[in-house]
């Protein structure tokens, strides 16, 4: 029998407010342990959770960014369950009534587009972190990350196949940075995923009995986890075998998923409306004046990247794909305005160069605007198209301007036509078999001449002069 | 003959300590004396702050003669160990608390300390606030100074027991379902419990959430109204204060009550109620009406699910409320193999019976598959039992009730029985599910010289009328005066 997957995710993403959820503790990352914390996040006796509107007004653009029905009233719940990380004893979050419903993202696989649904968008607090001592058996907890905002996105099972459930994911993470609203770092774990799998019969109705998938802190680890997920479900299935409700985790080290806990051992979190908070109430104006000052969003930007810069749907999805690197872009083409050049630059040499260094491209020592000039050297033929590389290699090495480069180096690109013809000639004379191929219709020895040429004034000489200068003097 | 300065009620000593014909360290000193001397006797305080309190004192003394006074400079109180106090120890009278020393100061704590007054130490209650008779404490009941073989109710009874006895001028206690208003009214003083938002609850230590109010337990009314001036108004660290602006409750002290329409409700009477009891509350309707009260007959036909669904509500909160006494961050740790044999331990060693009977309860009755039967259902009938209130105060201006259906029971008379003990707060526990203020005023005494209090139940934000009638029902009668046999 065919089987196809049927996918939802759970994402949580942590969100880059300044203070925490419930208190007014500092939310930043990598603080030594139990510095950023108050009787409110200790979960003291006597202390009581005040909502940080922040943190509202966050999630909200989220939600609004995904087309979900905001929630005139919403409440918060207890999540209870014991965990050392958890001082409380209780998660606060969100259950019967979520601040958000109803939204969906558009993923394009292939160049076809597909809606994800998303079914709810709600608020709550991250727990602290154990660590676990080496030398002895104790443990350890930090509570520098208790009560740090986060908002948990969970999909409707729309996803089909581990390459959908990438795209998806990018697409959250992607709108998530666009909003500036959350880091998307993943092996940090400010944005993580968990997802439910399961098989069906192809084309069938129904849901098959789902597992749960944890522990994937990359998209190539989800990508590999759902991959393997279904690879083993549909082994099972084809053995006549039942599939077993429970929670696995994804083994990076074997690259296999294993079980983590059953069903039986599953919580009931009993949860019920958290009495020391009140309902959050969103009114229509606050909705209106965060719709209003939404940044322009990813699929919108890829729109506009074809319509107002002719770039093919390619180039303007891979540069839109990344909010820094469609930044980059747009600061390129201000000062070099010919943006299919810029986005070739971009795509191929940026983007290896990025890929080679493992740096991001904030943290990029080459500002647009010196790429920009760079491309401008070439286009007014100062420099050779090859030699840009070269100058582009040095820039990312030093950050130094390319004017500055091609000056200190000598690089400039030899366009003159009397110091070139001599030595044009030498060549020439220097390989009278050559001549005399190119002369017999050969004409792919005119590759063989200009790189000698070149290889005579070290890359300067002008391709385009070189070629003619040749063509004249052989013709 | 002169009244020792321990006898004396706020109202009386604020005017010797302002025009300072006497002094806060003086009356302190008094008052730890007597505390050193006297506590044993009834249990009252599990800590007793004495440098604190002498610091508190001299600040006070300073404070007055720089004529920065405010009327509570220089009062020395009692807090109920619910309070956490920054480096005070505050144990919730429970062994998973013996040690902790809270790192900040409750809302009402640091408000009394700014109004200059002094805090003795904490008093002794129910555990977590868990039961009526204060014999739930880990450290041992207090007694009633009035018959020291009878409760003094609870959970505030150490408060009530502490004011009762002089071993202190006035005392801050928490009322859940009854828990300053019983104690009041078994112990001869007065007791308010506040609207639900009120009083900030930020560092009461949380027993259930949605029905915890912190309140004054005081000599006279005008006391309580003086407590409830410092304490009240919205507290931006309570999510549910509210910001309603706090009127003054002095004000209306000494106003006539005449044409106030006194609601009587029917269910409060009957079946169940003590004759004493019974006899006593009459009187005082009588005293009311003989001060020109026009006393109307109303129904709140919902009563008699109150203790059901407050026994739903309160223990479901109360489970998860509770369950950060883990052993991991502070309080009491006990070993085990594992973690879970830790949790198990530590929860099983710290937490006393009537505390590990409500947690199970309350955790049966968030449970998948029982939820909707319990927790939803006692919502929907809190939800009836406000609707009833809302009808009565539309024909009155103030209810009038016993407190408790009996005067202060025998020690361990109830202890084998929850059920039984449950129901001695049937007539408090409805005003905590509807969220509206209740006091507790001396109306009488029992054939056994034991008190009994007059209960009367306001509307939303309430509070001055609740004062106004307890305090001219006071000024026609003389049972607040008279004192414990202590």
């Amino acid at each position: 029998m065919e089987y196809e997957a049927v996918i939802g995710l759970e994402v949580h993403a942590q969100l880059l407010t300044a203070s925490k959820i419930f208190c007014g503790c500092a939310t930043t990352f990598g603080g030594p342990p139990n510095t950023q914390v108050c009787p409110v996040c200790l979960g003291m006796p006597g202390s009581l959770p005040v909502l940080n509107r922040k943190a509202v007004e966050y999630a909200l653009k989220m939600a609004l960014a995904t087309n979900c029905q905001i929630q005139a009233e919403s409440i918060f719940a207890r999540k209870n369950y014991f965990y050392p990380d958890l001082p409380k004893g209780y998660q606060i979050s969100q259950y019967e009534q979520p601040l958000a419903e109803h939204g969906h993202l558009t993923i394009r696989i292939n160049g076809a587009a597909r809606r994800i649904g998303i079914t709810r968008i709600h608020l709550e607090e991250d727990a602290g972190k154990l660590i676990h001592s080496e030398a002895r058996p104790v443990s350890f907890v930090d509570f520098n990350r208790t009560g740090v905002p986060l908002i948990e996105i969970v999909s409707e099972p729309d996803i089909r196949t581990p390459d959908e459930a990438v795209e998806y994911l990018k697409g959250l993470r992607n709108i998530l940075l666009y909003l500036e609203i959350c880091d998307g770092n993943m092996e940090e774990g400010s944005f993580r995923c968990d997802a439910n799998v399961s098989l069906r019969p192809s084309g069938a109705a129904g849901l098959g009995t789902k597992t749960e998938l944890k522990n994937m802190n990359s998209f190539r680890f989800v990508k590999m986890a759902l991959e393997y997920e279904i690879k083993r479900q549909r082994a099972l299935l084809a053995d006549g075998r039942e599939i077993v409700q429970e929670t696995r985790l994804w083994d990076a080290a074997q690259n296999q998923t294993v079980s983590m806990r059953g069903k039986e051992e599953a919580h009931d979190y009993r949860y019920f409306p958290d009495p020391d908070l009140v309902p959050v109430r969103i009114s229509a104006e606050w909705v209106e004046s965060l719709t209003k000052k939404l940044p322009e969003l990813p699929a919108a930007r890829w729109a506009r990247f074809q319509s107002q810069f002719g770039l093919p749907a390619y180039d303007a999805e891979v540069l839109t794909s990344d909010k820094a690197l469609a930044d980059y872009f747009e600061g390129c083409v201000k000062e070099f305005p010919q943006p299919k050049q810029v986005s070739n630059w971009i795509m191929v040499e940026l983007l290896r160069e990025l890929k080679k260094e493992e740096v991001g491209i904030a943290s990029l020592p080459v500002t647009p605007a010196a790429l920009g000039r760079l491309l401008n050297l070439v286009d007014k033929g100062t420099i050779s198209g090859k030699l840009a590389k070269t100058v582009f290699e040095e820039m990312m090495a030093t950050g130094k301007d390319p004017e500055a480069i091609v000056k200190e180096r000598g690089l400039v690109q030899i366009s003159d036509a009397e110091a070139l013809l001599p030595l044009a000639q030498e060549i020439i004379n220097a390989n009278p078999k050559e001549a005399a191929d190119f002369r017999a219709g050969k004409t792919k020895v005119m590759g063989f001449f200009v790189g000698q040429l070149m290889k005579q004034t070290k890359g300067q000489a002008n391709p385009q002069m070189a070629n003619d200068i040749f063509k004249r003097l052989l013709g | 003959m002169t009244e020792p300065l321990y006898s004396l009620s706020i109202s009386r000593l604020a005017p010797l300590l302002s025009r300072g014909e006497v002094s806060p360290v003086e009356v302190t000193e008094q008052l730890l004396d007597r505390i050193r001397r006297r506590n044993g006797e009834l249990n009252a305080y599990l800590t007793v702050d004495e440098t604190g309190a002498r610091a508190q004192a001299r600040d006070a003394e300073a404070r007055l003669r720089r004529e920065e006074a405010t009327p509570l400079t220089g009062i020395p109180l009692a807090l109920k160990d619910v309070l956490v106090t920054q480096g005070l120890r505050t144990t919730c009278a429970s062994k998973i608390l013996e040690n902790f020393v809270p790192p900040y100061d409750a809302t009402v704590c640091a408000r009394l300390r700014q109004a200059g007054a002094v805090f003795l130490g904490k008093v002794n209650m129910d555990e977590f606030a868990m039961g009526s008779s204060t014999e739930n404490s880990a450290f041992g009941p207090t007694l009633n100074p009035w018959h020291r073989e009878h409760i003094p109710g609870g959970s505030s009874g150490g408060s009530a027991a502490a004011v009762a006895a002089d071993l202190c001028i006035a005392s801050l206690g928490s009322d859940t379902g009854g828990s300053i208003r019983q104690p009041a009214s078994h112990c001869g003083v007065v007791g308010l419990k506040p609207t639900y938002g009120r009083v900030s609850r930020y560092g009461l230590v949380a027993y259930a959430s949605s029905l915890d109010q912190i309140g004054p337990l005081t000599k006279e009314v005008r006391d309580a109204a003086l407590l409830l001036q410092a304490i009240a108004g919205f507290d931006a660290k309570d999510s549910t204060s509210v910001p309603t602006p706090v009127p003054d409750y002095l004000e209306v002290l000494g106003q006539e009550i005449r044409g106030l329409k006194v609601g009587v409700p029917r269910e409060y009477f009957g079946h169940g109620l003590d004759k004493e009891v019974e006899a006593a509350v009459q009187g005082a309707l009588k005293t009311l009406a003989s001060l020109g009260a026009e006393l109307v007959e109303v129904s709140l036909p919902h009563t008699e699910y109150a203790v059901a669904t407050y026994y739903v509500v309160a223990v479901a909160e109360a489970s998860s409320n509770l369950a950060r006494y883990d052993g991991v961050k502070y309080g009491l740790r006990a070993e085990g193999r594992n973690l879970l044999e830790m949790y198990a331990h530590t929860r099983t060693l710290g937490f006393g019976a009537e505390v590990r009977r409500r947690i199970m309860l309350g955790t049966y009755a968030l449970s998948a598959g029982y939820y909707e039967a319990y927790y939803q259902k006692a919502l929907q009938v809190r939800t009836l039992i406000r609707r009833d209130f809302e009808a009565a105060f539309e024909q009155c201006a103030l209810l009038a009730a016993p407190v408790a259906p009996t005067p202060a029971f025998r020690l361990g008379e109830k202890v084998a029985d929850p059920l039984t003990m449950y129901l001695s707060d049937i007539f408090t526990i409805s005003a905590n599910l509807a969220g509206i203020p209740g006091l507790s005023v001396p109306c009488g005494f029992s054939s056994l010289g034991l008190p009994i209090g007059l209960q009367l139940l306001g509307p939303p934000f309430g509070e001055a009328v609740l004062l106004q009638t307890a305090s001219a029902f006071e000024q026609a009668t003389d049972f607040h005066r008279r004192k414990a046999p202590f």
